[in-house]
């Protein structure tokens, strides 16, 4: 049981990450590899948010106020990179679209160094850590239900502004057939946009609660949580939202028993070796259809 | 076709002649590694993590070195000749330790290498300093390998062994606590060394491991693994690691209502051990090279000294910083002939050196024979003396 709690947590940080890879994949069809490093500078974010707004407010509104700053930040950064790096290149053919998102990944990253250290920053404690159940089998903290409750939520949101707002309409619409779209009357690159705002505010959400829960962060910190929610994206489906959601908890769990029964350090290898596997026997995940339904 | 097969061709061309300047390089270094006579300055190489998730110990370790350094060049230096340090980061990763222990050895042409802390990147570079036959001698890296590696390798700590053994004693003796469990990172040869020697001690004296588990240094995550410990009850729990992940584990481990009684190694020696960990660390136990609160006046002078020039009470990894450089600074006096070889001779013969971490005598497999102090973990960095283990 103890695992499942463990996965769980550990798994809707994934699931929202993986999220902004679907999305983008869905509309674009290409993967934005910045998508992790924008979740590394949410977390960035959160940490000078959190020394600012310190002492001003009760600490559940301040958690609420930094994990806005970081939204707000990764909106920001998110859309700054698709209009610099990406925009320009939606006729070329998708390698150099490709190529430049590993390129501005880098860039995060590497700039993240030159900024804040290589040295890992402490995460302050925002909440307090209270057990909510606790007894010696079984034990769920206030942090971690935290976290499984905001991105069910969040995940919730974006099911319903995805199937039943004119936006979301319109996003499917772009996913679907992107010039014929355009020949509709839908403002695609406007549809682009929102797409990208959208998935930056789960990676800046998402970057808080991973650091309330591992309060250590570093500039190479999304290097292997990206490679992950990318793995919980294919997993899913990728272009599916239903998919990268569960391909998160499936793969979040996946690892906390693996890590229990076998080792530590066949953690990561899991990972891939459900990577390979899928791509194997479901090449289009496991909620990808042949028609599928795509964001 | 035709101008990329003209590419290839050149490149290939190239690559020849790069790998031919290459040979040609090694060859002229092999006949460098000739004994090097002191010039006008002594010059001591550093290498260490002044950055990355070890700096803590990179950046203790260089003050303590320079302030050794600088005491000395204050009275005149070594032989009238002044002793300059010349410092490099290596961020606490092997394959930088090895590209600037090169740039030492080959172009500030260091006469002694001090460095590193962790065992792993000691052990990267030992093999560099033994073909230069510079002497390296490394202020706290306790796994046994590392002075294996050639007869230059020093060290002026004790070894892995013994800090293993001292905390299974103390587990057994000073707590009386008969359950173990071990939690090892399978990235650092240092916490291999140190579990595996707790474990045979522990075993020895009557004592038993129930649970044995590993994590990866990176890792933040250690629920899995602390759910499976904590069901197994063991009173004690064994985690020979580095600061930042034990801090995040006894932060996990807490949350998970595990109960027991933490115990670790130097590793545990940074003030950000209870800036991660917080209250959970607390009433944990490790063992450590020196306490600024033990009364010896040798210590107590350093920890003024050093008080006065950075304002904080050294750690233990800078009293090893300090005694290295001082080590090295007493075998340049002892010396008969000013020169590499003649530091390393004089280096192996050091005995009963009236160090800050305790009497330090350099034994046949130049490690240093000397006792160990095990520190309570009382509050936010605080670390009080609690007893002195001898060898």
């Amino acid at each position: 049981m103890q695992n499942i709690i463990n996965g769980v947590a550990q798994g809707s940080v994934y699931a929202l990450v993986a999220l902004g890879y679907t999305m983008v994949y869905g509309v674009l069809q290409f993967i934005n590899f910045a998508h992790s490093d924008i979740f590394m500078i949410g977390a960035f974010v959160g940490i000078y948010a959190a020394k600012w707004t310190n002492g001003y407010f009760p600490p559940i509104v301040q958690v609420m106020v930094v994990t806005l700053c970081a939204m707000a930040f990764c909106v920001a950064l998110a859309l700054t990179i698709e209009r610099i790096a990406y925009r320009p290149l939606r006729t070329a053919p998708r390698l150099n679209v490709l190529i430049t998102a590993i390129g501005i990944s880098l860039l995060l990253e590497n700039g993240g160094q030159v900024i804040f250290g290589a040295d890992p920053r402490q995460f302050p404690s925002l909440l307090s850590t209270t057990s909510l159940l606790n007894s010696d089998e079984l034990v769920l903290n206030n942090i971690q239900l935290t976290v499984i409750l905001v991105s069910a939520l969040l995940m919730v949101i974006l099911h319903w502004v995805v199937h039943h707002t004119k936006l979301g309409t319109a996003m499917r619409a772009v996913s679907f057939d992107i010039e014929i779209a355009s020949l509709m009357g839908i403002p695609t690159n406007q549809v682009i946009v929102f797409t990208f705002a959208i998935g930056a505010s789960l990676a800046g959400c998402a970057s808080v609660l991973y650091g309330l829960s591992y309060p250590k962060i570093e500039p190479l910190l999304g290097v292997m949580i990206g490679l992950k929610a990318f793995v919980a994206a294919v997993f899913g489906g990728i272009g599916n939202i239903m998919g990268a959601a569960i391909g998160g908890i499936i793969l979040g769990l996946a690892e906390s028993f693996a890590v229990y029964y076998i080792s530590s350090s066949f953690r990561d290898a899991i990972a891939f070796g459900l990577l390979i596997l899928i791509l194997l026997f479901r090449p289009a995940g496991l909620l990808g259809t042949f028609r599928r339904e795509k964001v | 076709m035709k101008p990329v097969k003209k590419a290839l061709g050149l490149l290939s061309l190239s690559l020849i002649i790069f790998s031919a300047s290459c040979t040609k390089k090694d060859a002229s270094t092999s006949t460098q590694a000739a004994n090097v006579m002191v010039g006008e300055e002594l010059i001591f190489g550093e290498f260490g993590s002044m950055t990355g998730s070890e700096s803590t110990f990179g950046v203790s370790t260089h003050k303590g070195i320079m302030m050794a350094v600088d005491e000395v060049n204050a009275k005149g230096g070594v032989k009238g000749k002044k002793i300059k340090v010349v410092s490099y980061d290596d961020q606490g990763k092997s394959d930088e330790a090895v590209t600037v222990v090169t740039k030492l050895l080959t172009q500030d042409k260091v006469h002694v290498l001090l460095g590193e802390v962790a065992s792993s990147r000691s052990i990267a570079v030992a093999p560099i300093a033994q073909q230069y036959k510079v002497a390296m001698i490394s202020p706290s890296s306790t796994n046994p390998k590392v002075t294996q590696l050639g007869d230059y390798i020093f060290r002026v700590c004790f070894i892995d062994p013994f800090q293993g053994s001292v905390m299974a004693k103390f587990a057994l003796n000073n707590l009386s606590l008969k359950k173990a469990a071990i939690f090892r990172d399978v990235k650092a040869d240092y916490s291999m060394g140190l579990a595996n020697y707790f474990a045979q001690e522990f075993k020895k004296m009557g004592g038993e491991i129930v649970v044995d588990v590993s994590y990866s240094s990176g890792d933040v995550d250690f629920k899995p693994q602390l759910t499976q410990i904590r069901d197994k009850k063991p009173d004690v729990l064994f985690v020979p690691g580095y600061y930042t992940e034990v801090g995040l584990i006894s932060k996990q481990a807490r949350e998970l209502n595990f109960k027991g009684v933490l115990l670790g190694g130097d590793g545990w020696d940074s003030e950000k051990l209870t800036e991660i960990g917080g209250d959970s660390i607390v009433g944990g136990y490790f063992s450590n090279h020196y306490s600024a609160d033990d009364q010896n006046p040798a210590v107590q002078n350093f920890v003024k000294g050093y008080q006065a020039k950075y304002k904080e009470v050294p750690s233990g990894l800078a009293a090893m910083g300090y005694d290295a450089a001082a080590v090295a600074i007493d075998a340049a006096n002892r010396a008969t002939e000013m020169s590499t070889k003649g530091i390393r001779d004089a280096l192996a013969t050091t005995k009963n050196y009236p160090g800050v971490t305790g009497v330090i005598t350099i034994n046949d497999e130049r490690n240093a024979v000397k006792p160990a102090v095990v520190l309570k973990v009382t509050g936010p960095q605080k670390f009080s003396y609690i007893a002195t283990v001898n060898p």
